[in-house]
């Protein structure tokens, strides 16, 4: 048994603890928004954050993950009221969508640590996210107008 | 299943709207959601009496944002509230198949034109029995009254009623026998830049593909397939595989043997742990160096010809000056970003099947013969498809199939998945290919003559497709793009060398276009320079009967300011290809370092697909085509050493990234014509257009693709 801090929640998990993060989110926790795309941390379809930080969840062992906290897309907000999920949704940035609880994992700690990301913050931050649709062009939009969302989404409050 | 009963190629256009159709599964969906009895005036509109006007959608969505356009076809002539419109995937049943090719599927660019007609009468057909229903009601004349934004509405009285409110009524009203279409200047949502309505799900992780399905008492199988194509089993050892905690089964099924475990992980460590003895078979010599050598012997004799026009021979001998150049492309994979998977539950006398497929009827088809069942005890449930691109549309059916053999051997219900390198050494891919070209100018630098010969494997052949497609040895498929050449050139031959090989091939996104394409704009390029004259204007003068090309040329040039000086150290290519019935043109602007790496800076591209239904997601196709389009021309290649693939997974088999991506300015030609195709017609220009801006900024050819690094 493992025990594993996901979106805010104690869980456990009866599996090996050699077991890869990935599939122990998948198929036992069944948070399927975290999504298998190489198995080799080559394409980063499988982001999730962990203690804040992304990483690809297809390499991590589960063991090494326990006492962490461990956030995930569908952790990433309750209503789509993250200002990704809001930008994302106004420039209709996923074609099949595979990739992109990946993307937003991603862009999400990018966001969180610059609040003004500029093409190259983008460039490496983004890059180790594969899109075979193609979808960068509005990724990179959409990573700006959520920093405008979230910089009014400031003022405002 | 017989090939004439699998397709019927030319079929009428479905029979029309299957008004008063009511489907076994549209009403057990009925039941399950508590509602009072929702009017569903055919098998594509269901009017629920909350107001929810739920769309059934018999295409795929796999990222073409088909569940979004088809029900704004829909909503167009019902009249409806946008923000109460919702899809769902359709059943497999005749009632869906594709208006042209007689089978449930989704390919070819097709799925917009080719419900253009069938999804507007729809709605149009729901709208005049919602409206029928009112007039009995309240007693008036149904030309009274009319129909807006889900409600039905009788001005004279001020009475109105939503279509929710009437949708028991109408249920009971005789299907219209005609049913006319709205005038196009009167449409509102046609036309108008329209939100996905897949968009949310997809942004929080509650998206369902097929990988994410589960069922009850369902487990996760992954295959040890042949390590070389029509290789088999000679015999195996699973004890290791067994003792792995979590392997519950392992099986031997026609592909190769599959270990059933709890999960994915454990059944990837069994698999890993399985000893085979395979008998490679007739491939075990495959060699990508071999096959280039006879291709490329093969390209300098003339094949079966596809086109002929004129004397090519007499005009090229006769020319003031003729060139010759060699192209070849690599096979390609797909390389979906969701990894082939399939869900099978396989009882005595049914066989349920979840899975993103872009062909439902071949594959219920296929999973009876393997169950011993009537397909209609099959049921597929189309999910979501993380990317197509044409591997999901098998007419072998391959990882269904594979999957109800599985579910069969194991006697549980199991999710197959393939891990990326199954995936990657699947086959189904594009084929090589090898084009010889020779061209003669004039001495004013006209074209005269072009010669084109094609070497390359047949998709079509063994296919249920190669009676209606193949025509005397050629495979339409393997030419397109190059024996329908547009431009003037008074004497042309295509030919067509179909080597048999043992590489499984498919259709890949734009299909015989993603060659020919590069080949013959490329080749077009070099033979403009010949002649001395500027690539664009002559394809300006060689268009002169093409104006819908002419039109996108133009435009494309404009908007990419063709005649001006490029950035410092940039050169500009231009290329244009006619696909799926659409006229794409581009311009791509590229550096070259010293080095001799590639930099695509920026991508300019112009559409004419007819009228457009959501112009937003035109413009995300020509986009998401143009990188996909660069993965291939820059990055990609499947080759073949001792009859195994190279390549395993994205570190050797690369995709375009971020950092890499160009800035892309996407112009649609206003068009009043019937829509064509946009997923697939975005991709065959981006290749040539990179090689001839190389030319232009390095005086380098590129001839052979993927273009790696270029020797400066």
């Amino acid at each position: 048994m493992i025990n594993l801090k996901v979106n805010g929640k104690q869980v456990t998990a009866d599996v090996d603890p050699g077991t890869p993060l990935l599939w122990v989110l998948r198929d036992a926790l069944g948070l399927t928004g975290t999504k298998y795309g190489c198995g080799m941390a080559q394409c980063g379809a499988c982001t999730v954050h962990l203690n804040g930080e992304a990483i690809r969840s297809c390499v991590k062992r589960v063991s090494d993950a326990a006492g962490k906290e461990i956030t995930t897309i569908e952790g990433l907000s309750s209503d789509l009221s993250h200002p990704l999920q809001k930008a994302w949704i106004e420039i209709d940035v996923p074609q099949c969508g595979y990739c992109q609880s990946g993307q937003i994992m991603s862009a999400a700690v990018l966001l969180a640590e610059k609040a003004k990301p500029t093409d190259t913050d983008i460039d490496e931050a983004m890059s180790g996210n594969i899109c075979r649709c193609g979808t960068y062009p509005r990724i990179r939009r959409a990573i700006h107008r959520a920093a405008e969302l979230k910089a009014n989404g400031r003022s405002a409050e | 299943m017989r090939r004439r009963d699998f397709l019927k190629i030319g079929a009428a256009a479905g029979g029309g709207l299957l008004i008063g159709m009511h489907l076994p599964a549209l009403a057990r969906a009925e039941e399950a959601s508590g509602l009072a009895a929702p009017f569903a005036p055919n098998a594509f509109v269901r009017v629920g009496t909350d107001d929810i006007i739920t769309v059934i959608v018999n295409k795929s969505e796999m990222g073409q944002g088909v569940y979004t356009s088809l029900p704004m076809l829909v909503a167009e002539e019902l009249e409806a509230d946008w923000s109460k419109v919702r899809f769902e995937a359709a059943p497999v049943d005749p009632a869906y198949n594709h208006p042209v090719f007689g089978i449930q599927m989704t390919g070819g660019s097709t799925s917009t034109p080719s419900e253009w007609e069938r999804f507007r009468k729809a709605g149009a057909a729901a709208r005049i029995m919602l409206i029928a229903a009112a007039a009995r009601q309240w007693n008036v004349d149904a030309q009274s009254l009319k129909a807006e934004k889900g409600f039905v509405v009788h001005v004279a009285s001020n009475r109105r009623a939503s279509f929710g409110s009437l949708a028991e009524a109408a249920a009971t009203i005789e299907p219209p026998k005609d049913v006319p279409l709205k005038d196009p200047k009167d449409f509102k949502l046609i036309g108008k830049s329209t939100r996905r309505l897949d968009t949310p799900a997809k942004v929080d992780g509650s998206a369902q593909f097929g990988i994410d399905v589960k069922v009850p008492g369902m487990f996760t199988a992954v295959v040890a397939r042949a390590p070389v194509f029509g290789g088999k089993v000679v015999s195996f050892n699973a004890d290791q595989a067994r003792r792995v905690p979590g392997v519950k089964d392992v099986v031997q099924v026609p592909s190769g043997v599959a270990v059933i475990a709890n999960g994915f992980w454990p059944a990837k460590l069994g698999r890993d742990k399985l000893e085979i003895k395979w008998d490679h078979g007739a491939n075990a010599n495959l060699s990508s160096t071999a096959m280039r050598a006879e291709f490329s012997k093969l390209a300098q004799t003339p094949g079966l010809v596809a086109k002929k026009v004129g004397d090519p021979a007499k005009f090229l001998a006769g020319a003031a000056k003729t060139i010759t150049a060699e192209f070849e492309v690599p096979y390609l994979a797909h390389a979906t970003m969701e990894p082939l998977n399939c869900v099978v539950d396989l009882r005595a006398d049914s066989c349920e099947i979840w899975t993103g497929t872009q062909f439902q009827t071949g594959d219920a088809a296929a999973a009876a013969a393997i169950a011993g069942l009537k397909s209609t005890q099959v049921k597929i449930h189309t999910t979501l498809l993380g990317g197509g691109f044409g591997r999901r549309a098998n007419p072998a059916n391959d990882f269904v199939a594979e999957a109800v053999h599985i579910a069969k051997a194991a006697k549980v219900p199991v999710k197959v998945v393939w891990t990326r390198e199954d995936d990657m050494h699947g086959g189904y891919y594009r084929p090589m290919w090898y084009d010889r070209m020779v061209g003669g100018v004039d001495d004013k630098g006209n074209p005269v003559a072009w010669t084109h010969t094609i070497v390359g494997q047949s998709i079509l052949a063994g296919t249920p497709f190669e009676q209606f497609l193949v025509k005397d040895g050629i495979d339409g498929t393997s030419v397109e793009g190059a024996a329908d050449l547009l431009y003037g050139i008074p004497n042309v031959q295509v030919d067509l060398h179909t080597p048999k090989i043992g590489v499984p091939v498919l259709w890949w996104r734009s299909v015989g276009h993603s060659h020919n394409g590069f080949a013959v704009e490329a080749f077009f390029d070099e033979l403009a320079h010949a002649g001395g004259k500027d690539p664009y204007e002559l394809r300006r003068t060689l268009l002169a009967n093409q104006p819908r090309m002419k039109g996108v040329l133009e435009l494309v040039a404009q908007k990419a300011n063709w005649g001006s000086r490029p950035p410092a150290g940039r050169g500009r290519g231009i290329a244009t290809h006619f696909s799926f019935e659409s006229y794409v043109a581009q311009v791509a602007e590229v550096s070259v370092s010293k080095a001799g790496d590639v930099r695509v800076h920026r991508v300019v591209c112009a559409v004419d697909c007819g009228r457009v239904i959501n112009p937003d997601s035109v413009k995300a196709q020509m986009e998401g085509a143009i990188v996909f389009g660069l993965s291939a021309a820059l990055k990609d290649a499947i080759t073949f050493e001792g009859g195994r693939v190279q390549q395993r997974n994205f570190h050797d088999y690369q995709m375009l990234r971020m950092e890499e991506s160009p800035e892309i300015e996407v112009h649609i030609v206003p068009s009043t014509e019937s829509p064509t195709g946009v997923g697939e017609p975005g991709v065959p220009p981006v290749a040539p257009a990179v090689a001839n801006a190389i030319f232009a900024a390095t005086g380098k050819r590129v001839r052979r693709l993927p273009i790696g690094r270029v020797t400066v």
